[in-house]
């Protein structure tokens, strides 16, 4: 399949070899991530996982994604999980008991997912290139759709992140 | 570059992302994998927005972005109470709303 993909008409060679390197990668490190016997590793497979998606973006051209991916996701959410992980674990390293005892049940989900998710995407967008983006999208188009059309969303979701610090507050207060 | 490539990386990262919510017991993993589930999408919406030439897509990354900030905020909040009152955070165990 990828012989295919390489020798498709208007692909990017050097692009196309990067993604599936890291591609590679974020696969690899996503199942370890569910299946790791750690907490605090799956933690940090999952640092390589997010990395990953953000090497992704900026391979798409979408470099402030990326950026906003790094800074919030690798930066706050990742320390977050570290902590709640501290706060709700006294032990250290391998541990039991992480997985449920009907677990086995999500392999066939998984799979059967996966298979419907490809079939419908080879059927759709199976000859479909990608245009060379010729550069990254600049952050001027990105502010623009923030501050006109999607305005009203834009304030909306100030409103849901004030909400849930609050909300965090009050649920994680000792009274 | 092929949308395919994308779009199937996608998918990938989405099915493992339900395995981990199946299969796990721990409710931070859960939300682990929660996270895996939303990083996908946000790599098809990134795609679609490249394929099509028009930024709304990489827009709507950044929503889902700052909507999963505040998710995994309010989440561990909740289980950081669950584990003051039960000493334990394995979802089996929550079990009082059962009929």
């Amino acid at each position: 399949m990828s012989a295919v993909i390489l020798a498709a008409e208007g692909v990017n060679v050097a692009q196309n070899v990067a993604f599936g390197i890291i591609a590679a990668f974020m696969i690899f490190a996503a199942l370890s991530v569910v299946s790791s016997k750690n907490v605090v590793h799956a933690a940090l497979w999952l640092v390589i996982v997010l990395a990953g998606v953000a090497a992704q973006y900026i391979l798409a051209a979408a470099e402030f994604v990326a950026v906003s991916q790094v800074l919030v996701y690798i930066g706050a959410v990742m320390v977050l999980f570290l902590f709640g992980i501290m706060l709700t674990r006294a032990q250290i390293g391998k541990e039991f008991g992480l997985n449920n005892s009907a677990w086995p049940l999500g392999i066939p989900v998984a799979v059967v997912l996966f298979g419907l998710l490809a079939w419908v995407i080879l059927d759709a967008y199976e000859d479909d290139v990608l245009p060379d983006p010729g550069g990254p999208t600049p952050t001027e188009a990105l502010s623009d759709q923030f501050l006109s059309i999607y305005l009203v969303p834009f304030l909306a979701l100030s409103f849901v992140l004030l909400a849930a610090a609050i909300g965090a507050i009050v649920l994680a207060r000792k009274d | 570059m092929l949308a395919v490539n994308f779009l199937l990386l996608a998918a990938v990262l989405f099915s493992i992302g339900v395995y981990g919510v199946i299969a796990r017991r721990n409710a931070v993993m859960v939300l682990m994998s929660i996270e895996l589930i939303l990083n996908s999408v946000n790599l098809n919406l990134i795609a679609f927005s490249l394929m099509h030439g028009v930024a709304d897509g990489q827009v709507f990354a950044l929503y889902v972005i700052a909507i999963a900030a505040a998710e995994v905020g309010v989440g561990l909040a909740m289980v950081l109470m669950i584990y003051r009152n039960r000493r334990s955070i394995a979802l089996d165990e929550l079990s009082e709303m059962k009929g």
